[in-house]
This record gives structure tokens, sequence and C-alpha cells, in this order.
């Protein structure tokens, strides 16, 4: 079957779907957005956690065609996301400010020989061409960077699905309580870093964020 | 649409500019953090190439059983399918393991534990490879079983590798015994009949598993000179490859591998899992062939921690000094000996704890069995033990109406304390200062849930949410654990690292390039190695090059061993680069300043050649102009020997490091439940690299504890060794709810023989976080708690 799903904002198509693929499939292996991972893919990890309509979903739980129609952000739309709400939301993030931090880091080239890509598309494709950003670096939503600055991120596999879950908390809950946050993320398994490091930048994010309003 | 993707990652990380920040000691920041927190970072089941196929494995549903057949024909029918593998289809060597080739590529005539491979196929989506396994008919008939000490050692018992030639099989006292390790020291009878309190009891260890997140997966790519690449997630690339190799039929130059992203591994990396399996199937198809398992699969995919049966007995006089331990500890090693032999060594050697006792009377043995293997895990042999001898501490201290802590600080190792094998500790040792520390940090305030008078906070409560009590009955309690790993790989092992270091000019500014084989799993090797690199050589850019075979071994990331090891080499590379660059500054421009000719008083800083004084003499890129130097160098610690196979004596391990711990639990003793309200932690690091990163070890690896000490372990059913619970469902890890707040105290005392006195951290704090958190419920309800993980039942006696 054909699939239309807006992901991230831009409408795409994918074809020859079956019915039992689920969003997180399409996503990785059709749409070329490996960023939502493969942890469980029963639902109990919370990695591939996506937005649906604005509501956080694991993605491995949602059939293909229940996304038909729908507007899903994942971790790779979560900045651009984050910046259209902050021009919702008068002042509300500072561009560069939570990126100072960014000083002295050491290049890392990823494991991508020629002809090896993470996660080309399939068959599905965007239906229209992305805009080109020639040397523009993409500022980072508040929630990613705390999660840089704080430590929060070690083998980073559970990063996506925590980030997608934590950015909904602070739009809902932009100054949560301890007991907020672990509710909220309680659906995503870490295991390398015992989770202290993650409420730190959740709490970094809020705080940071409320401090620019 | 990814290319682009992919030409935007690197411009994220070149906008660091060249300010020598981050040197050790900083809490530099991760170089991948930007690529991780985007989504761009390519974990190995990311990967994708054009053309490629899915490979799916047929896995054993018995735990022994005799392969009657084996028909293919009607897996190879179904449209999509392009090859379908059983044993006979091996075009070489049949068998791999880390320290005997005792496991099968695929199963030949009989499987040996549950979820054993079987067959392979291709095929062009993952769902066809799955629907054409479950075509492939298989005849089994099932076998008798082996699956503890009894039914491994009994008359007539099943042999689980019979006429094993392997090196451990002529001192094993039976051939399902993989290897035996006594350590024998002092008089124990005597000491015995001295002794005022004596202790004996029983232990337990469940299986636990180290669930990582990312499952195992990679892509293999068949090369056009008839060899393959592999991009992999793994620990250790080289002896990846030279496992890989034989069984492939191919020169190890042809086998290929590349560190893809690792989501996590704790072990369970170390040994093959589809590295062969996906290999075998490109090059039979000539495509790429991409494996990636689910959750249910990764289970069976890998090694786990060895179940252990453990039996101590204590004996102290009166004032509280510890006279004797003798101990039996009996680990599962399940169907293939994977690390089971190093984990005996371990076990055997740090059975007793960071204690002095004179007198010691120790076995560890490790079974075949039909249980699912065993081998590496966090903690590796040193966890098993660390649960039964800080509960006999306990139980020690109470028989003399002492307090835990301080007959543990009686009894402390420090440095010059001799270990029961007979070695010096040679460096701090501070034992007794670390449960110090965890004591006298403050105490999380009582009863935070009825706080203020206003409503019971059922989330602070065991249950939480599902407002199972409003603390009618919960009670707190407090536990103290500690205990001693080793560091890096012992016994004799030749553990060396390599690092190959390029600096140049580019741009007018000088840029230093680190190539390594580290598997950087999470750990945070790829942002220490930067650091190293921008101390020794004054220079601001560090590329990190991606770790692959084209460089000598790193060695594995396990055993605590890669800021020591490969941060070793790094720095003792730069110290090569450094001493070439003085020579050509020195051929150069050596008659203009005097410096030049005393090297020993010069250093690189800030890109420059400076005195000890601070003056400048000279900058890298008049030095260097447009050659570069390309050095590659390896790195090895003292060396070590091996344990004497009937006492146990010798200078066996490099480096021991040590964490203690307290833990603060509400029981809710009605129901079973736990809460752990706080658990907070010492450890000596020698020195933090990064602190940062440090702290988040610490607490890594004290959930881990946590875990095991509560709620993790594999259910293998009794009547069949069957794994009962492998998904997320069913085996459970800590939550965000599970897990407390957990002040770390990090001490720094250098160990003189260690790169920058540092000592290894990652291990240590899964040592003594379980039996913190065991004694703490032991405190809150009086229950001996001799087995872990401690289940509800265990506490309401039902």
């Amino acid at each position: 079957m054909r699939v239309n799903i807006t992901v991230n904002g831009r409408p795409y198509e994918a074809d020859d779907v079956w019915e039992g693929e689920s969003l997180l499939y399409v996503l990785r292996e059709r749409m070329g957005l490996p960023g939502s991972k493969n942890a469980c893919e029963q639902g109990e990890c919370g990695s591939c956690t996506v937005r649906l309509d604005g509501v956080p979903v694991c993605a491995c739980l949602v059939a293909a065609g229940q996304a038909e129609g729908r507007e899903v952000v994942t971790v790779e739309g979560l900045a651009d996301h984050a910046r259209q709400r902050s021009t919702h939301t008068a002042g509300a993030v500072r561009p560069g400010g939570p990126g100072a931090g960014r000083t002295g880091e050491p290049e890392v080239r990823p494991a991508e020989p020629e002809a090896i890509h993470s996660g080309e598309p399939g068959t599905g494709h965007p239906v229209e061409p992305e805009p080109s950003r020639p040397g523009q670096v993409a500022p980072l939503a508040p929630v990613q960077q705390a999660f840089i600055d704080a430590g929060a991120v070690q083998c980073g596999f559970c990063t996506p699905g925590l980030l997608v879950a934590a950015d909904e908390l602070l739009e809902r809950t932009p100054d949560p309580s301890d007991a907020d946050i672990r509710e909220a993320l309680s659906g995503n398994l870490c295991r390398c870093t015992g989770y202290e490091k993650i409420l730190d930048a959740v709490r970094l994010a809020a705080a940071r964020t409320g401090k620019a309003v | 649409m990814a290319a682009d993707r992919t030409a935007s990652a690197p411009a994220a990380l070149t906008q660091a500019t060249g300010a020598t920040r981050g040197t050790i000691g900083e809490s530099t920041l991760r170089p991948d953090g930007t690529l991780k927190v985007t989504g761009e970072f390519a974990y190995s089941s990311d990967l994708w190439h054009e053309d490629m196929l899915w490979g799916f494995t047929l896995r054993s549903p018995h735990a022994h059983a005799a392969i009657r057949s084996i028909d293919t024909a009607a897996a190879l029918a179904l449209p999509g399918v392009y090859a379908v593998m059983t044993h006979d289809d091996l075009p070489a060597e049949t068998h791999y393991g880390l320290e005997i080739r005792d496991q099968p590529v695929l199963a030949k005539d009989r499987v040996r534990y549950h979820g054993e491979p079987v067959a392979i196929v291709a095929a062009d989506h993952p769902e066809t490879a799955r629907r054409a396994a479950a075509r492939i008919a298989v005849e089994y008939e099932e076998l008798p079983l082996v699956v503890d000490e009894a039914t491994a050692t009994a008359p007539g018992a099943p042999l689980l590798h019979p006429g094993r030639r392997d090196h451990h099989a002529a001192h094993a006292p039976h051939p399902n015994i993989v290897h035996r390790q006594p350590v024998l020291r002092g008089d124990v009878a005597a000491a015995r009949a001295r002794a005022d309190v004596v202790v004996r009891r029983d232990y337990e260890v469940g299986m636990q598993d180290q669930a990582f997140l990312g499952p195992e997966s990679g892509l293999a790519v068949p090369a056009e000179d008839g060899g393959v690449d592999l991009y992999i997630a793994t620990q250790w690339l080289h002896v990846d490859r030279d496992q890989l190799a034989p069984v492939l039929g191919l020169p190890a130059d042809k086998v290929r591998l590349t560190l893809s992203g690792v989501g996590g591994a704790f072990g369970a990396r170390e040994d093959l899992s589809m590295q062969a399996h996906a290999c075998l199937l490109a090059l039979r198809t000539g495509k790429p062939v991409k494996i990636v398992y689910n959750r249910y699969e990764s289970f069976f995919g890998h090694v786990h921690r060895h179940p252990a049966k453990l039996t101590y007995e204590h004996g102290a006089s009166r004032d509280g000094t510890l006279l004797y331990v003798q101990c039996r500890i009996v680990l599962d090693g399940g169907a293939y000996a994977s690390s089971s032999p190093a984990v005996v060594g371990n076990a055997a050697s740090l059975s007793i704890g960071p204690y002095v006792v004179e007198n010691v009377d120790v076995e560890a043995i490790a079974l075949y069995s039909n249980n699912p293997p065993c081998g590496a895990m966090r903690g590796f042999g040193a966890v098993q033990a660390c649960f039964a001898y800080e509960a006999q501490m306990d139980a020690v201290a109470a028989e003399l109406g002492l307090d835990p802590v301080e007959f543990r600080q009686r009894n402390a190792m420090s440095q010059g304390a001799t270990m029961p094998t007979g070695q010096l500790v040679d460096s701090p040792a501070p034992v007794a200062e670390l449960l110090r520390r965890v004591k006298a940090l403050p105490m999380p305030p009582e009863r935070a849930w009825e706080a203020a008078g206003g409503p019971v906070d059922v989330r602070a409560l065991p249950g939480g949410l599902s407002n199972t009590t409003h603390g009618e009955a919960v009670v707190r309690g407090v536990g103290y654990a500690v205990g001693i790993k080793n560091v890096g790989f012992s016994e004799g092992f030749d553990d060396y690292s390599t690092a190959r270091i390029r600096l140049e000019v580019i741009g007018g500014e000088p840029v230093a390039l680190v190539h390594t084989a580290m598997a950087e799993v999470g750990q945070g090797g790829v942002t220490v190695h930067a650091q190293i690199a921008r101390t020794e050589l004054g220079v601001g850019r560090i590329t990190i090059h991606p770790a692959d075979t084209r460089v000598g071994s790193a060695g594995s990331t396990s055993a605590s061993r890669q800021t020591y090891m490969t941060g070793g080499a790094v720095r003792h590379t730069c110290e090569a680069v450094r001493e070439e660059v003085l020579r050509r500054g020195r051929e150069r421009f050596g008659a203009s300043h005097p410096a030049w000719a005393e090297p020993a008083r010069l250093r690189l800083a800030d890109g420059k050649v400076v005195t000890d004084g601070g003056e400048v003499i000279g900058d890298l890129a008049g030095i260097l102009g447009d050659e570069a130097i390309d050095l590659e160098r390896e790195f090895r610690h003292r060396p070590t020997e091996p344990f004497d196979l009937r006492t146990g004596q010798g200078f066996g391990h490099v480096q021991y490091s040590f964490c203690a711990h307290r833990a603060v639990v509400e029981v809710d003793t009605e129901l079973g439940l736990v809460k752990v309200v706080e658990l907070a932690a010492a450890q000596d690091v020698g020195k933090a690299i990064n602190p940062l990163s440090v702290v988040g070890q610490i607490q890594g690896g004290s959930t881990q504890g946590l875990g095991l000490a509560v709620m993790e372990e594999i259910v293998v059913s009794a009547d069949g060794a069957r794994v009962r619970n492998p998904s997320f469902t069913d085996y459970l890890i800590p939550t965000i709810l599970d897990t407390p707040a957990m002040p770390v105290e990090v001490l720094e005392l250098a160990d003189d023989n260690a790169p920058y006195g540092l000592r290894g951290v990652g291990e240590a704090p899964t040592l003594s976080s379980t039996p913190a958190v065991v004694a703490a419920i032991r405190a809150a309800t009086g229950l001996p708690l001799k087995r872990v993980p401690v289940r509800p039942e265990h506490l309401t006696g039902t």
C-alpha cells in the first residue's frame, strides 16, 4: 500500500508498504530517518518515541497505515519543532545561548565509508526536495543541547526517544518537578547513565528556557 | 537527503576552534554528542547499502537435542530468498570462541542450548527472511539435560564437549567443568580452631543480562578482492577479525572491520553474535547483507552474566579481626566456554573482597551445562563474589555486635596489603576511607512522601503511581558495601593497545589525527583520547579517526581498561610525536636558541614549543611546514603472571579499583515492594581524566547493580533449560522511577604505575551496589535474603 505521512513538517510518501510494517520501520527503512531507534520494537523501551499529531507514541507500536495523513515529529525534526514553538512563544529560546559551551570539541567522522549510508531511503521519498542549507549549522533544541552539556548522553541509543519525550514534557510543563520528570520519562529505558544526568539535563533545559522568557 | 544530512554533520562539529581547551582533568563534552542528540549518529542497525539483503537466524527451540535432519527446500523456494545456509555450507573452520574454539558457527548434529543458531537466511525484506526461516524443517531428538553442578558431574552425565582438548581440559576435575581455580594461603583449620565467631551461609546470584539498548547488528559487504568489509558494533575489532577469518576461509587481511555506532555493550559484545553469519551470507550471495536482531533474539544472541551458587564461611575473633575465609563459588558457564576461564580466575582471586585475611581456602569453578552461554558482563566474576562476601561481613558484624561499617574498616586492606594470591597491593587502596565517605554523606529525609501535612505523594512510595500503599507498612533500611575489582586483562595475558597519531598543519593551524581501533561503546573513550592528545601535543584541533582494523589492535573495551590502555597508547604515541617535533625543530632552528639543545626542558603548548620557563622558542606550523608526522606505537601495562593452578598464588592483576556504596531503601512489607530512596557511591579513580564522564560511569554502574539486586534475571525453566523471559516486558531493567538520587564522591589517589595515575572506573561501581541495596532491605525487614534478585515473594514469604 501507499502511505502518506507528514514528517517533521514535510510530506512523504512510501510505496509497497506491507500491512504489517510499523511506523518505525517506514521511518527508518523507507524514509531514511533512522533517528528513531529500534531497541525493543515492542513498546517497552521508548527508544522510538515520536510525536503523532503532537502525542508521544512508540513508533514501533503504530502500524504505518495508522499514520496515514497525520503529522509526525521525530528527533530529526526536534530542533525545528522547538524553534517554531519559540517563535510562537515570544523569546522562549535564545539561539546560540545554550550552544556556547561547544568549543574545543574534537571532530568525529562517523563510520560511513563510500556507499554506506545511515538510513538511505528505500522506496519512500520526500514529495518536495529538501531546502538546501549550505554551511549552515542548525541550532539544537534546548533539550538537545542540555543533554550534551549535562553528560546525559553515553552510548546515546536511548537519547532520541528521551529527547522527544522530554521536549514534549517541557512544552506541557515548562518548570517540571523531579517527580514530573520521572513520570514523563518512565517509559524510556536507558542502560548507560543511571538517569541522574538525564534528570540534570531536563532541569537544565527547563532553567535555560525559563530564564530566557 | 541522507547524503545531505551526513554532509551537514561534520560542519556541526568543526565549528569548534583552536583554543587548547578540553585537556585532561576537564569535563570536556562528547565529540559525538551533537550527532547523537540529532539522530544523525550511525548505529550499526542504521546502516544501509544499495541492493542490500537482510539476514535472519533460525535458532533451536530445545536446550539439548540431536539434529536428525534439516530441510531447507521450502525456505529457498520462497520468492525474495537469496540464500539459506546450514552447517554443511560452511567454507572452512566451523567453530570459534574467545578462549576455546568450541562454539559452532551453525549447529551440526547437536544443539546445546535454547536459541543456538541452526541455519541462516538472506532475503530482500526482513519479514521475508523471517518467514523463510520458519519454513526450514529441522528434525530434533531431545537429549538429557545438564543444568547444574549435580547433573554436570553425576556418573554417566552427558558430556557437553566430549573429547575436549583445550588447554584447561587437562587439569579440569571433570569434562563438564570448564576451569577450576583454587586459592590457598595460610592455615584455615588452625584459624577455625581459634575463631570466636563462625558464620557459614549459602548464596545464589541469578543470571543477569547486559541488556544494552542497541541490538546486535551490522552490515557485511563483499569486496572485489574476494574479501569482506564488515561494519559492526563490537567491543574488540581485532579479536572479532581473528575469529572470523578462519571461519570464512579468508586470510586476515581480507577481513576488514570498521566500528559502527555501538548502543552499549557491558561485555555482551565480546563474543561474536551475527558477525560470521552476515559475512557468510554476503560472501555466498555476493551482496551486502545486514542483520539486526530484534529484542527477543538479542537475549539469545549474546552471553550473560554467570549465575552463581556460593558457599562462604567466615571466622573472626571477638575483637573483630577476620581470621579466615573459606569459600566455594560455582559459576554456570552454559553450553560454550566463552570467557568462563577468566571469569573463574577473577572470582577466585577477588573472592575475599578488599580485606586482609591471612588464612584463605577458595575454590571457584565454571560448569559446562545446557543453560545459555555465559561470559563477560561488567564486573566479570567479581560481582557474584561481592554479593556473598559483603553479606557475610554484615552477618559476622552482627554476630560480634559490631557496626557493619566499623567491622569492615577494621579489616580493610590498604596500600601494602597482601592479596590472598600473594600479590602486593602496591598502590593506594582507600577502602576504609571510601566507606567513611559514603557514611558521612547526609541522609535523605525520612518519609518524604508525607511531607508538609499535605496529601501523601504516592509517587515516592514503593509501588509508585500504582497506588499500592499510602505508607502504612513501609519501613526504611540502610546498607553498606564495598568491593574490589581488577583493571585490565590479567593472568599473564599480553594486553596491549595501539595508537596512530598524525600531526600536520592544515590551513596554517596544527591538527592532530588520532587513529585507534578502540571500540567506543558509549563510555567516552573518544572524549578522553582527544583530551590526552590535546594535553600532550598542545594542539587545539583534534580529529578522531573511525576505529577500524587498518590500525593495530586496541584490545577490548572491557575490564575497565580502555582509558588506561588506549589512553596510555595515545599518550605514548604523542610522546613519540613530540620527540620528532623537537628533533625537526632542533635541526632547523637549533642555532636560534640554546634551549633547543635540552629537549627535556621543552613542551608543546598552544601550538608552540615552550621552555619550562614559559619562553616560546618555535611554533608547530613553522617546524612542520607541509611535512606531517605520522607515527604508530604500542603500549603495554606491566606484565602479570598466571595464577598457580594448585595454590592460586601469583602476580595476576595489573591494578585494583575500589568503590563503596550506601543504599537507603523503603520496603512495603505487606506487598514486598522495594523503593531504593538513595544510592550513594564513593570511588577512587586515581585521576579523573574527565570528571563528568567518571560520575556518569559510576552512576550507570551503580544502576546495573541495583537492577541485579531487585529485578534483573533471565529465568531459565528448571524442566527444560528454556529461557522464559526474552523481552523487555519480562526481563526488567531499572527505569527512571526505579532509580534514586545517586550522590557520588570521587577520590583521586594516583596509582604511580598507571598513565596519569588513573584507575579504571567502569566496573567497580557495579560490584558493591547490589550487596548495599540488599543489606538495606535486610536492615528494613530482618530477613536473611541470600539470593538476588530479591523478589516480592522473598519479602512476603508467599
